[in-house]
């Protein structure tokens, strides 16, 4: 930290770049590890759907990674993936897991039984069910789980700042170590913040305009 | 630190002195004697990070679990809860050990288990998990079963200490479970700026990039939170009467409020 007066908007109006880099950065690697922790909860959802003896070693093996301290994941990593974009991505998808694979069943596995049963007599195949009814119907828990996750890797992002990224923890680490105002730690924390809320919104929007039909699920914070 | 880094000779060193492996780096630190005592010692920060987590708990405990009892025994400011819990998850804990480092200064005059700026932090970081889940317990009982009890005379207080309680316990104990695991977390995140605790040996390896010891420290906060998950799933699972056990297994692990 620094002696100089903390509202240095001076140093702001000179650094709106870095501001603004440092804030892309951060949405690219949230958007980084939901997407990848999308593709990679899928199936493992729908195999724990499907049997489900399945269900509880994969939610055991994903709650003890959402368990580990996000420092001592980075940590792990280090020796071996070194301060890079990937250490801190195996470290944020790792928790998006838990959250979107119990989401992901816990919306499958909501679909009503006489719903399915009627497609099977309409002649639907197990891939046509998944993707046309079972699908649909569990997208808004999908969805719900989706801006839990964003939102929680929002505020992970910055503890890479730690490993060398960070985005906008960047802002806030540098503030503490002097390398820029004491105002870079407000910025950085009130950007992060309008971050996870506007995402929030964008993704509970989204999701009412996909599933017109479910007006009041998905509102809800108790979703995991 | 009272060890040092890998001494350079070892690196260096011709064929006759077998180089350990990054692993045997890793066991060396482990059982090198100078990493068991004194204020730099495991024992010491072990006890450093179990005291500013377990402090930050139950004073997080303290304000959250009346207010949740309240709001959810009357079933009123109900959304004020939802937006705890939202505000929670949006607020990152590393940006606010920074703030209130910003505001009350490192206060290295303290004892590093102590620094306020870090206890501060912790405690507003537990008690949205434990003021939802404790909410969400005592709310989710059925009106029949309120119904049944005023039916048979008990007080506002008897019901709320006899039947809610109880009844609550699965999903109160799985917020203070998601709290302390969230805290001990933060707790690791507090040695960057200058707290104690397990997480000085990650962050001072940082510093000067000794590896065995970052990951050292990584195995150790590791251990420390998947205990302390353990322990109080454990505990959870004896408080709880059997039937409200059942009825609550799906969420056993409490309405998460981010991850740190």
């Amino acid at each position: 930290m620094t002696g100089a007066p903390f509202w240095n908007w001076e140093w702001v109006g000179r650094n709106l770049n870095l501001i603004l880099d440092q804030t892309l950065q951060h949405l690219w690697l949230t958007f980084l590890a939901v997407g990848i922790g999308l593709i990679i909860s899928f199936p493992l959802s729908v195999v724990a759907y499907r049997r489900r003896a399945l269900y509880p070693p994969i939610a055991w093996f994903t709650g003890t990674l959402y368990t580990i301290p996000s420092l001592a994941l980075f940590a792990f990593l280090m020796p071996f993936t070194g301060l890079s974009t990937l250490t801190a991505e195996i470290g944020l998808v790792s928790y998006t897991l838990l959250i979107l694979i119990r989401n992901i069943v816990t919306g499958l596995r909501g679909v009503p039984p006489e719903v399915r049963e009627a497609a099977r007599g309409m002649g639907y195949t197990d891939r046509g069910l998944l993707w046309g009814i079972e699908l649909p119907l569990a997208l808004p828990a999908v969805i719900a789980g989706v801006r839990i996750a964003t939102v929680t890797t929002i505020g992970l992002v910055t503890v890479t700042a730690l490993i060398g990224q960070g985005g906008l923890g960047a802002l806030m680490l540098g503030g503490f170590r002097g390398l820029y105002p004491d105002l870079a730690i407000l910025i950085g924390v009130t950007l992060s913040v309008a971050l996870a809320v506007a995402v929030d919104l964008l993704l509970f929007a989204g999701q009412r305009w996909v599933t017109p039909w479910s007006r009041q699920a998905g509102a809800r914070v108790v979703a995991t | 630190m009272g060890h040092a880094v890998e001494p350079a000779g070892r690196r260096s060193s011709g064929g006759d002195v077998t180089e350990p492996g990054f692993f045997g780096q890793v066991i060396e630190w482990f059982t090198d004697p100078a990493n068991w005592s004194g204020d730099f010692g495991i024992p010491n920060r072990l006890f450093e990070h179990v005291v500013m987590s377990a402090i930050s708990v139950v004073v997080a405990a303290v304000v959250a679990l009346p207010l949740a009892m309240y709001i959810g025994h009357r079933r009123r400011l109900e959304r004020f809860v939802v937006s705890v819990a939202n505000v929670g998850r949006a607020i990152p804990s590393f940006g606010l050990l920074f703030l209130f480092v910003l505001w009350l200064g490192v206060g290295l005059d303290s004892s590093p288990a102590l620094r306020p700026p870090i206890l501060f932090a912790l405690v507003l970081l537990a008690i949205p998990p434990i003021l939802t889940n404790a909410y969400v317990g005592i709310q989710g009982i059925e009106e029949d079963t309120l119904e049944a009890a005023r039916g048979m005379g008990m007080s506002e207080w008897a019901i709320l200490f006899r039947v809610e309680l109880p009844l609550g316990m699965p999903l109160i104990v799985a917020g203070l479970r998601t709290a302390a695991v969230q805290v001990v977390a933060t707790a690791t995140l507090g040695a960057v700026v200058a707290g104690g605790g397990l997480g000085r040996y990650i962050i001072d390896g940082f510093a000067v990039r000794d590896l065995p010891q970052i990951f050292a420290g990584a195995v150790l906060v590791a251990l420390l939170a998947i205990l302390v998950d353990l322990l109080i799933g454990g505990a959870g699972r004896m408080l709880s009467p059997r039937t409200a056990t059942r009825r609550a297994r799906t969420p056993e692990r409490g309405i998460t409020v981010g991850a740190s």
